[in-house]
């Protein structure tokens, strides 16, 4: 066969069957039911295969804090910026770089002459201090997938003048807090098979146990995509809460136990502000005292004090990327979407990564969903 | 965003030169600015002038590539190809001549100069035209990164083909293999070390072109070549100067093996990556058959697919139906692959 999706997790038969197992199982129930996913690879699934256009009506699947740039705190923007700011050299991943801070990103920090330079892997940040003597300073980013690659290379004889300024976060301490709001009316998770990869899916049976909800674990293809949303609505519609492992060509339960080792040896967990959603008692990934000598939060902390403060823009206080990530609106209820605040002059985070809600909708024309 | 010190109309950003709709709304408030020929506002990738019972038609194009040399060709093989390329969709497939400027960075390898030429030369040869008329300028050491190439090029047109002539019932034709141009100059530019076939598109399609215009007449209602912003940008332009709305099918857009696994590990829609060696042709439903055969004759257009249909539907809308749903095709206002043509 021709064609973009010909691979086997792609047949379009079998996600038909799906959708109309799907279809059959809600209206037999006479049912709404409401899931999350707290995944930005999977909103981009769904954008990308237009899976959206044929969910049942009867099916609400709410988009959850599953993007990492998207919950950096507008402080931790503002915190890299400065430090480039200063004249450091800063390195980050592609999408941090037009991130709102308060009022500035690490993009116009650089257009005014800042030295910011985009990587591709946590690997590069350390290649490129070998090559240099002065300080080099990695904005690291991401959920537990990339905080795993920042600890390798701090677990790997790092450089000297290699240091980290994490905005690293955890996800199962924000699922922990969207199922703890009085006003949740999740009825179960869709967790990220990537993730859930590292963590092993066994992680969420505590979760499971202590809110009664379902989460079945979800890989990324179209059909595991259909099938585990399928295996979550059955449980829900039976009454039952149990972790399913949908993906288990990938998952196990016990996870990846070198990455995990290695991710809290260099990590641990920190209570941290999420942007736009709270709180987040254990969502931050701070490095541990051990690696205090790589820590930028330690060693250039008489920087970052001096920093001005900066103020926010007028029309951030209009930004709904909070109410978006927690699942409680949709992209086209928030007034800037697609009007001031777009792709090339995002207001919020949510606007800005690949795997922000915003941005995914914006580009795969999901504010003009037709079926 | 802006910063106070900012000048009031702003900067030039990367997104200014992305293909999308940031570039056209800075073309259209500083370019066009008192402009009023209609040539020139109708924005199209080349110009057509009366000349007679015929048309000359001009264009120009300017090449900044990084890396110059990729797999599968190089900086002056695009700027050959480019330029032939936009006098192809406008119909003129015989070009009587191109100029070129050269722009160069002091300590540019006077070898890698002359391999540039040597491509420039054999392009010219498969294009049937050649350079008349050149000029030459050296920048100092980190004025310019490298070498900078600015084409121009002219031909006679019989009939002048528009990117604006869609109609309702036809068919688009797509010349070949989608996004390779894109994804080889990405690996290489970061030494993505991706093994396999991976090579650009880079072509000039004047040849095909003249034998599918030969077979399919007046039954040929639009054309343009899906560079910057790739296959998406080019049928969001076709669909809105056409106003008529596009749907396009997944399970039909031809791609290559390695074009497609580079897209998949590098998390990249092929539909939005530059081709150089590409066209995009809507045709009268009934003359879809024969133009395939036509281009699948040629050794450019083998991979020759019917990837979409016009439609009545909502002006300017292009629709991706993947077969587990549909999904709206929207330009991208900044580039993921900065520079590649």
């Amino acid at each position: 066969m021709n064609g973009l999706e010909r691979l086997e997790f792609r047949d379009v038969a079998r996600g038909r069957a799906l959708q109309e197992r799907l279809d059959q199982r809600l209206s037999e129930s006479n049912q709404t039911v409401t899931v999350m996913h707290v995944c930005g690879s999977h909103e981009q699934a769904f954008a990308r295969y237009g899976l959206r256009a044929r969910f049942p009506k009867a099916l609400q699947v709410q988009m959850g804090p599953g993007c990492p740039v998207c919950v950096t705190d507008a402080p931790e923007i503002d915190r890299a910026v400065a430090l480039a700011e200063r004249g450091y050299r800063l390195l980050t991943y592609g999408d941090m770089l037009r991130v709102p801070g308060a009022n500035t990103s690490l993009a116009d920090a650089r257009a005014g002459g800042a030295r910011v330079e985009v990587i591709y892997a946590a690997t590069q940040a350390a290649e490129i201090a070998r090559g240099t003597r002065e300080p080099v300073i990695f904005f690291a980013t991401g959920f537990e997938t990339t905080a795993v690659a920042t600890a390798a290379v701090l677990l790997k004889d790092p450089p000297a003048n290699l240091f980290v300024l994490s905005a690293h976060k955890w996800v199962p301490a924000a699922m922990e807090v969207v199922a703890s709001s009085p006003e949740t009316t999740i009825q179960g998770y869709l967790a990220a098979g990537h993730a859930a990869t590292i963590t092993g899916y066994g992680l969420f049976e505590a979760f499971v146990a202590r809110h009664q909800r379902p989460v079945v674990v979800a890989g990324f293809e179209p059909l595991d995509i259909l099938s585990a949303l399928l295996l979550l609505v059955e449980q829900v519609l039976a009454g039952k809460a149990e972790v399913v492992n949908a993906f288990p060509r990938s998952v196990s339960q016990a996870g990846n136990q070198r990455a995990l080792r290695a991710l809290f040896r260099v990590f641990q967990m920190g209570d941290g502000d999420w942007r736009g959603i709270a709180h987040v008692p254990g969502g931050d990934l701070c490095l541990s005292s051990a690696f205090a000598a790589h820590d930028a939060s330690v060693q250039f902390s008489a920087d970052l004090d001096a920093a001005p403060r900066r103020l926010p823009r007028a029309d951030a206080a209009q930004c709904r990327c909070g109410a978006i990530m927690t699942g409680r609106l949709t992209p086209k209820d928030c007034g800037l979407f697609g009007s001031s605040c777009r792709p090339d002059t995002p207001v919020g985070a949510c606007m800005v990564s690949t795997e922000g809600a915003c941005r995914i909708w914006y580009e795969h024309g999901q504010h003009e969903v037709s079926a | 965003m802006t910063n106070s010190s900012d000048p009031p109309e702003g900067r030039v950003r990367l997104a200014h030169g992305a293909g999308g709709r940031a570039m056209r709304e800075l073309i259209e408030s500083v370019f066009l600015e008192g402009v009023s020929d209609p040539e020139a506002r109708a924005m199209g990738d080349a110009a057509a002038l009366p000349l007679g019972d015929r048309f000359l038609v001009v264009t120009t194009d300017a090449h900044v590539v990084m890396p110059a040399f990729f797999p599968g060709g190089d900086i002056g093989r695009l700027s050959i190809c480019g330029v032939v390329n936009d006098l192809a969709m406008a119909g003129c497939c015989d070009v009587l001549a191109l100029t070129s400027s050269v722009i160069v960075e002091e300590g540019y390898p006077i070898e890698a100069l002359r391999r540039i030429h040597r491509s420039m030369q054999l392009a010219c040869v498969e294009a049937s035209t050649k350079i008349v008329s050149g000029d030459t300028k050296v920048m100092q050491k980190g004025e310019i990164d490298g070498v900078v190439l600015s084409t121009s090029g002219m031909g006679l047109a019989d009939r002048v083909i528009r990117d604006s002539g869609l109609e309702e019932g036809d068919a688009i034709i797509v010349t070949g293999t989608l996004g390779d141009h894109g994804l080889a100059v990405l690996s290489a530019r970061h030494a993505l070390g991706l093994e396999g076939a991976l090579r650009s598109d880079v072509a000039p399609l004047n040849g095909l072109v003249r034998a599918v215009l030969a077979r399919a007449g007046s039954e040929l209602h639009a054309m343009k070549d899906p560079t910057r912003g790739g296959v998406t940008s080019a049928l969001v332009e076709m669909a809105e100067k056409a106003r008529v709305s596009i749907v396009v099918d997944a399970q039909s857009l031809p791609m290559s093996d390695a074009g497609r696994a580079a897209a998949e590990i590098l998390g990249i829609d092929p539909l939005m990556v530059a081709n150089e060696g590409k066209a995009l042709i809507g045709v009268a439903r009934g003359a879809v058959d024969s133009v395939l055969a036509e281009l699948r004759a040629h050794p450019l257009g083998a991979q020759a697919a019917c990837i979409a249909r016009v439609q009545r539907g909502v002006p300017g809308e292009v629709m991706l139906d993947t077969g587990f749903g549909t999904r709206r095709l929207v330009e991208r206002d900044d580039t993921p692959l900065p520079r590649i043509c």
